[in-house]
């Protein structure tokens, strides 16, 4: 297997004025793996997942995504990624052909290649019946399970998902892990921001992020150990507890 | 351009499965011109009305029996004295009284001067109106049938009024309002609103990391409506000149050049008012307060723009449907060229390219 990182962070710099929004940040994230970026609202998370993505410049540092330069080479970072947000992305007056077709499209795939694999999913799903019931007709974690196929469905190197099991059910979010673990497993790089903590246990490896910049990262396991902490969450409070 | 048509189906899916606004958008100005046309067209026949003669002369008793022979009128009943005819009215019986003056055909062959009064029931302006000018007309006509005859002798004055002018001139002042105004609707609402809802839905951050260029997402946008603008302006023009004779005496092509140029201003007003909101509600009451009231009151559509309040006066010169309006109507009907217009064209334009210029700076303030 391929052993370059497939993001590389070096001294990334983002200021807006005199706000410092991410500082001196510096990680790498393998194929393959579940990386989780945690912190509270404002700590910078989505800053840094907007340069990753391609949607803003940094100030300053050496960042590549998929092995494309963040300052020169968006348009090919657009391609190789897939992307979620927290908010609901289907278009729920469409019908679940109807937006797989369209997220094929706008990623570049051949009408025979959205056909075949529009099939594979809503088999895999079992949802084939459903294939023109438009998506408000569906429940909301099936809504989410679909997103989640929909912003994988070109194959990314990446796919960043910025808080994507906010307001579903647990049960539902126990399945939607299952999702990842397929994807990453099938080697794509699986970028996740959540503020469910008890998400952070499913992560290979989890960065923590307070006041701009990454007070720590490793594995999970790790993690609770060096804080001699029960769960992430506590990790987490004890962290922010000490910078305070 | 494969993710471009991706994009432009899915607009179009999006705009035609809402199918309720794709009818009201057609609905709208095809009822407003049927209403309109209903007024202008209805020959109001068989309407009560109630006659006080005194005299019943030859005279009188021809022009009675002209008039209700029209087959516009008919004779409700016959009133002995004026203290009556108020009555009628407010039982609401009958819509007009004739009452000839005392010993009317007398006094005309005297004098060639008697006089008819007519009195209608005006809580109903428009039918007033119209049964006024109906009998006005047949008395003309029958002094003008007793002049070519020559059973009278005398010179007449022929008052040369162009009957139901008023109406035919408003019918044709409606069909490039309601062009202005369904334009205005499709282009900067529902654009606006469009965008503002994939704002809303979270779905805007997703075209954005999507390999779609901005320029692409934008002109996705508003390629759509710009289709329906179009195809709503020329069935409004082609309801207006087939059913309700409005006249298309300019250049058709010119017609619809005008039509492109204030659909393309009203979508950059539309895509302006999107980066300026967040959600849809707000942009659609910037679009309604903002866009839609001033369209109907300040563009002259519905009151003359010299009758306005000299502020609002001043005020509707920023206002691109009054210059839309204006450029319209002297193609439609009275069929100038380019030559006549170019003012308003270069007014429009010079909008254009400053809603793009406001609307392409708002769009990167926000993306950065």
């Amino acid at each position: 297997m391929d052993k370059t990182p497939v993001i590389q962070v070096k001294n990334m710099y983002k200021r807006f004025g005199n706000f410092i929004a991410n500082e001196d940040l510096n990680f790498t994230v393998d194929r393959g793996e579940i990386f989780g970026f945690l912190g509270a609202n404002g700590a910078g998370k989505t800053t840094a997942i907007k340069i990753l993505c391609g949607l803003s410049k940094p100030s300053s540092g050496n960042i590549s995504v998929a092995g494309y330069d963040v300052y020169s080479q968006t348009e090919l970072i657009k391609r190789s990624i897939g992307y979620m947000s927290q908010k609901f992305s289907l278009y729920s007056d469409l019908t679940i052909t109807e937006n797989i077709r369209f997220y094929g499209g706008i990623y570049g795939l051949s009408k025979e290649k959205i056909r075949e694999r529009t099939t594979e999913l809503l088999e895999q799903f079992g949802l084939l019946e459903y294939k023109d019931s438009l998506i408000s007709s569906l429940p909301l974690g099936w809504r989410q399970k679909l997103a989640f196929s929909v912003a994988v469905f070109h194959h990314p190197a990446i796919v960043f998902l910025d808080e994507p099991t906010s307001g579903v059910d647990p049960i539902t979010r126990r399945q939607f892990w299952e999702l990842i673990y397929d994807a990453a497993s099938r080697g794509i790089t699986v970028f996740v921001t959540t503020h469910y903590m008890d998400e952070a246990e499913y992560c290979n490896r989890v960065c923590i992020m307070h006041e701009s910049r990454i007070v720590a990262m490793d594995q999970p396991r790790k993690l609770k150990e060096l804080y001699n902490a029960q769960s992430i969450y506590d990790v987490f409070l004890k962290i922010v507890r000490e910078k305070l | 351009m494969k993710r471009f048509k991706a994009f432009i189906i899915k607009e179009f899916r999006h705009m035609l499965r809402d199918y309720r606004t794709v009818l009201i958008i057609f609905g709208i100005p095809i009822v407003q011109l049927m209403l309109f046309g209903h007024v202008i067209t209805t020959e109001i026949k068989n309407a009560p009305i109630a006659i006080l003669d005194p005299s019943k002369d030859e005279i009188s008793v021809a022009v009675t029996n002209k008039i209700l022979s029209s087959g516009y009128f008919r004779l409700d009943r016959e009133v002995q004295s004026v203290s009556q005819i108020e009555t009628l009215f407010k039982k609401g019986k009958i819509k007009l009284v004739l009452v000839f003056e005392e010993k009317f055909g007398e006094k005309f062959q005297k004098s060639g001067n008697a006089a008819i009064q007519i009195v209608t029931d005006a809580s109903d302006p428009n039918t007033a109106a119209i049964l006024e000018n109906y009998i006005r007309g047949i008395v003309n006509d029958y002094l003008f049938e007793q002049l070519q005859t020559g059973i009278i002798k005398m010179s007449l004055t022929v008052e040369h009024r162009m009957f139901y002018n008023e109406e035919l001139r408003s019918a044709n002042m409606f069909v490039p309002g309601t062009i202005v105004l369904i334009l205005m609707l499709i282009s900067a609402l529902m654009t606006s609103v469009s965008i503002t809802r994939e704002k809303e839905l979270g779905t805007m951050e997703v075209l954005l990391v999507s390999p779609l260029k901005p320029i692409q997402i934008i002109l996705g946008k508003v390629i759509p409506y710009l289709t329906l603008a179009f195809l709503s302006a020329v069935v409004i023009i082609g309801v207006g000149f087939f059913v309700f004779h409005v006249p298309v005496r300019g250049s058709i092509f010119l017609i619809f050049g005008l039509c492109l140029l204030f659909i393309l201003l009203a979508l950059t007003i539309g895509i302006t008012i999107s980066t300026v909101t967040k959600t849809q509600q707000a942009a659609m009451i910037i679009s309604l307060a903002g866009l839609m009231l001033p369209t109907i009151l300040l563009s002259g559509f519905i009151f003359p723009i010299e009758n306005l309040p000299r502020v609002l006066q001043y005020l509707s010169i920023i206002m691109p449907p009054r210059w839309f309006l204006v450029a319209l109507k002297d193609v439609m009907l009275k069929g100038v060229g380019i030559g006549y217009i170019w003012k308003e064209m270069v007014i429009l334009t010079v909008m254009l390219f400053g809603f793009i210029m406001l609307s392409l700076k708002k769009f990167q303030i926000r993306l950065s």
